[in-house]
């Protein structure tokens, strides 16, 4: 298998506060990697360091082999990163049909484009409808984004990522606040992912972790404590410790 | 060369009390900005009002200059308690917009305010006979009242400092910037501290614009003409810092002194100028906490 | 009322749409008294516009739009007085040249910045202007400002003529162009994404969307169709003064489109309109309590009608419907 996102002695430091400390990681291609870590382990900081929206203090991010490490956010989503964000970030008073059209529009090349209006542009609508159907939310395509229940409005983030076709997807806590029942309809939508995307999920609810990954990394005030199979990672010592000790709240 | 030295120290005599003054003012916008995240575009009215109040006393009521310091000080942070409660505290969770015309309603009615009681005229200030003259040192004169309002801005500066560095006042006010959802789950009151942190930054706005009121016409035009330079000190400065603005309005004094002086034409471009440069090398200013 | 755009919304002209235009036309008819005071109106609507352009949509806030209306009308009137060209197309293609690669060389720096930085640059570039046109007396008059503006029939046959007949009419047409462009900007992609940089900026970067060059390319449109606005108050005053420039006119342009309603296109055919009647009865009598007024109006709604007028009408129909429909709309 190949690496399709490595970083190499990635390094992020807020001040004085070290949230990245020298993370080696690697993504291979169609993989499906869990990160976790407790609270304030640094793994949105991570996922930030990794799109570019946060410039590392040193180190390097490959992707696709290419180094990424100076190209802008823009430039890395053209290259294939798509991500999701722990909070949700949606056009909050656009429709969701909308919401995911500008990230279809975006990757097509078409959204700068300002004589024909955006309703003749149906390729792209159907694309975003397409979209919305195969994570079932299909009626919900002409409703105020807001006007959403929570756990639909998480569908909606993903959405958006999804629609510009990344070749890595980055989901920073998909169901992140999300009762039970919607969890696992996300966690669906995620297993009908096609194979050749490779996933990195940040995720608290160890049970959704085990059953979704095949690879898990371990993050811990910044740095890596260990990552391997599941299995592995289930057993060992240091993680039970630091980790899983205190995730039954 | 001697005339070209003694120019110099004038300079930057001047431009120190200027910068003195201009920070005392804007200090209360940067706390403000950064502890409440509210864009007051009306700082500039507490400062006119400060004036104000300090020109009709003298004048008018015949009150002690020292008096009537106080006045210009406890009067503006009164009223700000007042307009924080019943208006401000509205709009704080408010978009940028919201708040950006909300404080520009409050300049265009506080404008008609000043201008009806005051009308369009400059006011002059009538200070006491004590802080008229020449005050020399090493040798040099220098004007009284100057002198006076540098050591006087002086020593508000320390004692702000002082206050914010040791009190818990201070300390709640850090926290609360640093991060306001931690501050509020730790017990800190911050629906009071804003308002106490907001009477005293408005407060010092008036206390500046008093001192100041001799180098900054008072006039009802006020708010509107210097709302650049407040807005200038504060992001030059960085928000919610107290050091960066302190810098960035004695380099901004001492600059827009020189160049008024030694180049009159170009005077203001200048500091526009250097003022873009500055934010296009540090986006986030001098001591902003974020780059 | 609210003008719906984005990949669902229907592109097509409604009937309503029309209301403006003929509106305008009737005033022509019917108040032919007005016509000098109905074009300012209609350059300070396209003037509106452009600004809802920036900020309605593209959700950039500025207190110094009146720098390009400023420049825009500064140029027409030192064209027509200094250098004696008269030609009305010369004159607006200039002063839109003009205003636009002011528009551009400081949009380049101002979408760097956010906040209160981006304010205060937005502001400073009107000061700067404002503080040029004041000293560069020479060219531009100083305080005094340029008077005896000509301008040239158009096309060699319409006369600039005293009641400002011909003026309402260049008005008329140049502002129905510009209110074209921008309603089929925001109706395209690219005033979609501009809705979407408002809404999230965060997301829009993250979807990899070039957020500064559309911001500052928004930005230069606008302040090209600030400075035809400018051009056009020249061309119909046939003076220019210093009044055009600086943080009042900035603001009362912030008034005008806010009485309409941001975001909604014909809120800037609504504002301007309510704010010079109510300054023409009022404003002559009264100047203090005129300010007084337009800085409550801008306090009251902001604190109680956030849509302004539109948004009021929107509101009033909302419930009328709701009554008919039984309460269940
Ligand atoms: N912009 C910033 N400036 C300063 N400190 C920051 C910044 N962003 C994050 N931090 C700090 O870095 C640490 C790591 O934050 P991060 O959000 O990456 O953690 P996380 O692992 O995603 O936590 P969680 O599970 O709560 O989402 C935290 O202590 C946070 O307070
Ligand atoms: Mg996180």
């Amino acid at each position: 298998m190949s690496a399709v996102l490595q970083t190499v002695k990635l390094c992020k430091s807020f001040g004085a506060l070290t949230v990245a400390a020298d993370i080696d990681f690697t993504l291979e291609a169609g993989a499906r990697h869990a990160l976790i870590g407790p609270n304030g382990a640094g793994k949105t900081t991570f996922v930030n360091l990794l799109t570019g929206r946060l410039a590392p203090s040193s180190g390097s991010v490959a992707l696709g082999g290419e180094d990424v490490t100076q190209l802008a956010q823009a430039q890395r989503v053209k290259r294939g990163l798509g991500r999701t964000f722990q909070i949700n970030t949606l056009f909050g008073s656009m429709s969701v049909l909308d919401n995911v059209a500008l990230g279809v529009a975006e990757r097509r090349g078409t959204a700068g484009k300002w004589w024909r209006p955006a309703n003749s542009y149906a390729e792209v609508r159907d694309e975003a409808l397409e979209l919305l159907a195969s994570l079932g939310i299909a009626d919900e395509a002409p409703r105020r984004v807001l006007d959403l229940p929570y756990g639909k409005q998480r569908l909606v983030e993903i959405a958006i990522a999804l629609g510009l076709r990344p070749k890595v997807l980055l989901l920073d806590e998909p169901a992140a606040g999300v009762p039970k029942v919607e969890s696992e309809r996300i966690l669906e939508a995620l297993a009908q992912l096609p194979k050749d995307i490779a996933i990195l999920i940040i995720e608290h609810d160890m049970d959704l972790v085990f059953r979704f990954a095949e690879r898990i990394t371990v993050l811990v005030q910044g740095e890596v404590l260990c990552h391997g199979a599941p299995d592995e990672i289930a057993r060992d010592a240091r993680v039970r410790e630091v980790y899983l000790g205190e995730s039954h709240d | 060369m001697e005339a070209f030295l003694s120019s110099l120290v004038s300079v930057a005599f001047h431009g120190v009390a200027f910068g003195m003054i201009l920070y005392v003012i804007s200090v209360g916008l940067s706390v403000t900005m950064g502890l409440m995240g509210f864009t007051n575009l009306a700082h500039g009215v507490f400062a006119m009002a400060g004036g104000y109040i300090l020109v009709s006393s003298l004048a008018r009521f015949q009150i002690p200059f020292p008096l009537a310091l106080f006045l210009s000080f406890a009067l503006v942070a009164l009223a700000s308690v007042v307009l924080e409660r019943l208006l401000y505290s509205r709009l704080y969770g408010a978009s940028e917009l919201e708040q950006v015309l909300f404080t520009i309603g409050l300049i265009f009615m506080s404008v008609a305010v000043a201008r009806l009681i005051y009308g369009t005229l400059q006011q002059p200030v009538l200070l006491p006979d004590y802080l008229k003259g020449q005050f020399s040192l090493l040798g040099r004169d220098f004007p009284a009242y100057r002198v006076f309002l540098i050591a006087f801005s002086g020593a508000m500066i320390a004692a702000l400092w002082f206050g914010v560095e040791r009190t818990i006042w201070g300390a709640m006010v850090r926290a609360a910037v640093d991060n306001r959802a931690m501050a509020q789950s730790i017990g800190i009151n911050t629906k009071r501290l804003f308002t106490i942190t907001f009477a005293i930054g408005s407060g010092l706005a008036g206390l500046g614009g008093a001192l100041g009121a001799d180098i900054v016409a008072i006039q009802p035009t006020y708010p509107f003409e210097q709302l650049v330079y407040f807005l200038i000190v504060v992001s030059v400065g960085g928000l919610g810092s107290l050091r960066g603005p302190f810098v960035a309005a004695l380099l901004i004094g001492i600059t827009d002194t020189a160049c008024k002086y030694w180049l009159p034409e170009v005077g203001a471009f200048f500091i526009y100028a250097a003022t873009i440069g500055l934010l296009l090398w540090r986006p986030a200013g001098l001591f902003g906490r974020r780059a | 009322m609210k003008h719906p755009v984005g990949y669902n919304a229907d592109a097509r002209l409604r009937w309503t749409e029309w209301l403006p235009w003929v509106l305008a036309i009737v005033v022509f008819f019917a108040l032919p008294d007005y016509l000098s005071m109905g074009a300012r109106v209609l350059t300070y609507i396209l003037f509106a516009l452009s600004l809802d352009l920036i900020l309605g949509y593209a959700g950039i806030i500025t207190l110094g739009h009146a720098a390009f209306f400023g420049l825009g009308a500064y140029v027409t009137g030192m064209l027509s007085v200094k250098l004696g060209v008269t030609d009305p197309f010369l004159q607006l293609l200039a002063s839109a040249v003009a205003a636009g690669v002011l528009g551009l060389v400081t949009g380049a720096v101002i979408m760097r910045t956010h906040g209160l930085t981006q304010l205060m640059l937005t502001l400073a570039v009107a000061a700067v202007c404002l503080e040029i046109a004041n000293k560069a007396t020479h060219l531009t008059g100083g305080a005094d400002g340029l008077a005896g503006v000509v301008v040239a029939p158009i096309f060699g046959m319409f006369k600039f003529d005293l009641y400002g007949k011909t003026a309402y009419w260049w008005c008329l047409v140049i502002l129905f162009a510009g209110w074209w462009l921008v309603r089929r900007m925001i109706h395209s992609p690219f005033g979609a994404s501009l809705t979407g940089i408002r809404e999230n900026r965060l997301r829009m970067e993250a979807i990899g969307a070039p957020v500064y060059a559309r911001l500052v390319l928004v930005y230069t449109i606008s302040a090209v169709m600030a400075g035809v606005a400018g051009a056009l108050l020249t061309q119909t005053n046939q003076v220019v003064g210093l009044n055009v420039l600086g943080f009042e006119p900035s603001g009362e342009l912030m008034v005008m489109l806010i009485l309409g309603g941001v975001g909604r296109l014909y809120g800037a055919f609504v504002g301007p309109r309510v704010f010079w009647v109510a300054q023409d009865y009022l404003a002559k009598q009264f100047p203090e309590y005129w300010f007084f007024g337009i800085g409550l109006l801008l306090v009251i709604v902001v604190l109680f009608a956030r849509g302004g007028v539109l948004g009021i009408c929107d509101g009033l129909l909302a419930k009328f419907r709701s009554m008919r429909g039984g309460g269940t709309a």
